[in-house]
């Protein structure tokens, strides 16, 4: 440790133990403290850890899907490499700094990064690869219009080191455009028309060609505006992809298979995680893991061994009954949720718990964006919970829900219970909170001894 | 009664949960007996005269609204005269903007407007977001509270003798600073509440099924009152949120 100037030791000492107390007087897991600390105390100590890693570091960003993607990222590397890793989720400049604190003997860090705060970090960490994998319209009251990340964004990128590889999702215009500017990215993207939406989804966002503004014409919309685009009036269309997923099965809620096709080979890829949206974060994974060295073995066993990441496609067991979480906080990752459900075993029951805190968007408007309709032909009965429990309810009674079959339970642990009675043995409860309400969920659950805290989790 | 609500330019103007609006207009006219179509106005669609009960326009990203500007304000004449012929019209965020004279961004450069309410927008540096609270009085003697959620940049300025669609008990409103929000001129209202604003407030809905059934039956209708609990119960959060975090500078 005799490279480390004394201050920054110092400094880092007092954050750890900042956490500590933080997780001690019950305050949560102190994922943020002692980042939020040094943060305090020297701002340049965060550039300065980042510097100190040997193999220097990752950095995860879209609207959906960063947290399962660097989980996967994760489990492909982990074995031969240690890593600083911000597994639950703290995506701040402060969470990237606690990651770092964490891991003192780590040599690579691996970070997934909030949308707005992607520039700051890529400037303070340097990274060697970025990964951005989709951008739609999510919590507008936070991060302003989709246009202005997605220009924040190209700054970002024209301003990483010339030997930084960029990783982008081709099937974004916003970002396949990106690797238009920049030789030598990496471009993921889907093959396989039979996957795609009869139509553009509602929440499609970027359908106006990046640079004449005329509509896309699509052969193939994968997931809102992710997909096999072209201009005809200017031309613009998806770029070429190096990594990419063909042949791809669904199976229902249980898990899916494609084929990975990379230049040097082809690998049959089975999920134990359902969903398209799943498929494109595996995609994502191979890709930003190929960048940092990985074999196409390596990235096969990972992804093959990985289940679910905290809160997002998660099971747990609740004696005779299992709680099935899903993650839903913006229109394009919602729809998914619902498609998968439906395409699962439609659910006759189902818990969504709508919250309104920061972390979840101020302004609840989002829900209405959602394609919640399909759920119609099967659901007999939505417990409505959450914060703004009546705004939901509203939301299903005007897509055509019977009145009675909607229980408006504001109080999310009362809302649990009915729904746990209302599950018979052996069988799942669904349940789609938002961000804050998911953190209150699996808090519930982890104080009846079902789950451990996050904090455990990301240790 | 079947009546016909014209949406503007719904490709571009949606994002901000227009279809809500919408849908909690169809229902509340079919749980009355009536039967509502609505039909996108799009790029190069005419509005024909009598065609329409009531129009509505929604919110855009920045990139929209400038793509569609033209376009909304070479079918002003069209709607005015709809308008004057008994047609109602809600506009709501982006849409309120363009219903107005213009809107000069931060460079300085115009969108045309269509010239429907009398009032233009400029854009200013900070953006006003969050919950919002309005007290309005569409008819005389019948005071009404509105809750929603307002997310702009753009100030707008009412002219001289327009009258507000309210005044603000929390939020920013127009600009921040006058105290009131949105503008009404006859049947033709504009409000920066962009969202779920019709399903927290249904007699608003209500407010606008009138005027469009009367422009159709040539008759104001008594529409019957509907079990509304969940609809008070989601106001009521949404005016709390406002009064201890509406938006001020």
């Amino acid at each position: 440790m005799g490279l480390v100037p004394v201050p920054l030791a110092i400094e880092i000492g007092l954050a750890r133990a900042a956490a500590r107390l933080s997780r001690l007087v019950g305050a949560g897991g102190g994922t943020t403290v002692p980042g939020k600390l040094l943060w305090k105390l020297d701002p340049g100590a965060v550039d300065r850890l980042a510097a100190r890693l040997p193999r220097g570091s990752a950095l995860i960003s879209a609207t959906n899907g960063k947290t399962t993607t660097a989980a996967m990222v994760a489990r492909i590397l982990e074995p031969s490499r240690r890593l600083a890793h911000n597994r639950a989720g703290a995506n701040l400049v402060s969470g990237v700094a606690s990651a770092l604190v964490a891991a003192q003997d780590a040599e690579l860090g691996l970070f997934e990064v909030d949308e707005a705060a992607l520039p700051e970090v890529a400037r303070r960490v340097r990274p060697r690869a970025v990964s951005l994998a989709n951008l739609f319209r999510d919590q507008l009251d936070r991060y302003g219009e989709l246009e202005l990340v997605a220009a924040r964004w190209r700054e970002m990128a024209r301003s990483l080191a010339t030997n930084a590889t960029l990783v982008v999702n081709g099937d974004d215009p916003q970002l396949g455009d990106l690797a238009g500017e920049r030789p030598g990215s990496v471009v993921f993207g889907l093959d396989d028309p039979r996957h795609a939406s009869p139509e553009l989804q509602h929440a499609a966002d970027s359908k106006w060609c990046v640079r004449c503004g005329t509509p896309y014409d699509y052969a193939a919309a994968y997931i809102g505006h992710l997909g096999d685009y072209r201009c005809p009036s200017c031309g613009n269309a998806r770029p070429p992809l190096d990594v990419v997923a063909r042949e791809i099965e669904l199976n229902g809620l249980e898990s899916s298979s494609f084929s990975l096709v990379v230049p040097e080979g082809t690998r049959r890829i089975e999920l134990q995680m359902p969903g398209l949206y799943n498929v494109y974060n595996a995609l994502a994974a191979a890709a930003l893991s190929r960048a940092l060295g990985a074999s196409l073995a390596d990235v096969q066993a990972g992804l093959q061994g990985f289940s679910a990441a905290f809160g997002r496609f998660e099971r747990i067991r609740m004696d005779e009954r299992s709680l099935l979480v899903l993650l839903i906080k913006n229109p394009a990752g919602a729809n998914e949720v619902v498609r998968t459900l439906v395409a699962g075993a439609p659910p006759r029951l189902l818990l969504i718990a709508l919250n309104d805190e920061i972390a979840d968007g101020r302004d609840v408007s989002w829900i209405w964006d959602v394609d919640f309709e399909p759920l119609l032909g099967s659901l007999e009965r939505l417990i409505a919970t959450g914060e703004r429990a009546a705004e939901l309810a509203l939301r299903f009674k005007y897509a055509g829900l019977a009145p009675d079959a909607i229980e408006v339970v504001p109080s999310l642990e009362a809302a649990l219970d009915r729904g746990l009675e209302l599950t018979p043995p052996g069988e799942e409860l669904a349940a789609l909170p938002t961000y804050t309400a998911m953190l209150d969920l699996r808090a519930l659950v982890a104080a009846r001894g079902h789950a451990r805290p996050y904090w455990e989790d990301a240790a | 009664m079947r009546i016909v609500v014209g949406h503007l330019f719904p490709d571009y103007l949606n994002i901000y949960a227009d279809r809500g609006n919408m849908a909690v207009l169809a229902r509340r006219a079919q749980w009355r007996g009536h039967e509502l179509e609505v039909r996108a106005l799009g790029q190069g669609e005419r509005v024909q005269p009598g065609e329409h009960d009531l129009f509505y326009v929604g919110g855009g990203q920045d990139r929209e609204q400038e793509l569609i500007a033209p376009a909304l304000a070479a079918l002003g004449p069209a709607l005015q005269e709809a308008i004057a012929g008994g047609a109602a019209a809600l506009a709501v965020c982006g849409g309120y903007q363009l219903f107005g004279r213009f809107y000069r961004d931060q460079s300085g450069d115009e969108l045309p407007g269509a010239g429907l309410l009398p009032l233009h927008t400029v854009a200013g540096e900070r953006r006003m977001i969050g919950d919002v609270l309005l007290e309005c009085e569409l008819e005389p003697g019948s005071p009404q509270t509105l809750a929603g959620f307002e997310n702009h940049a753009g100030r707008t300025i009412l002219e001289d003798g327009a009258l507000p669609l309210g005044r603000v008990v929390a939020g920013f409103g127009n600009d921040g600073q006058s105290g009131f929000e949105g503008c009404r001129s006859g049947r033709v209202l504009g409000t920066y509440l962009h969202g779920p604003l019709l399903p927290r407030n249904p007699w608003l809905a209500d407010w606008l099924l009138t005027q469009a059934i009367a422009h159709r039956s040539g008759e104001p209708p008594e529409l019957d009152p509907l079990p509304d609990e969940l609809e008070a119960e989601a106001h009521d959060v949404s005016a709390e949120r406002a009064r201890t975090r509406g938006g001020r500078f």
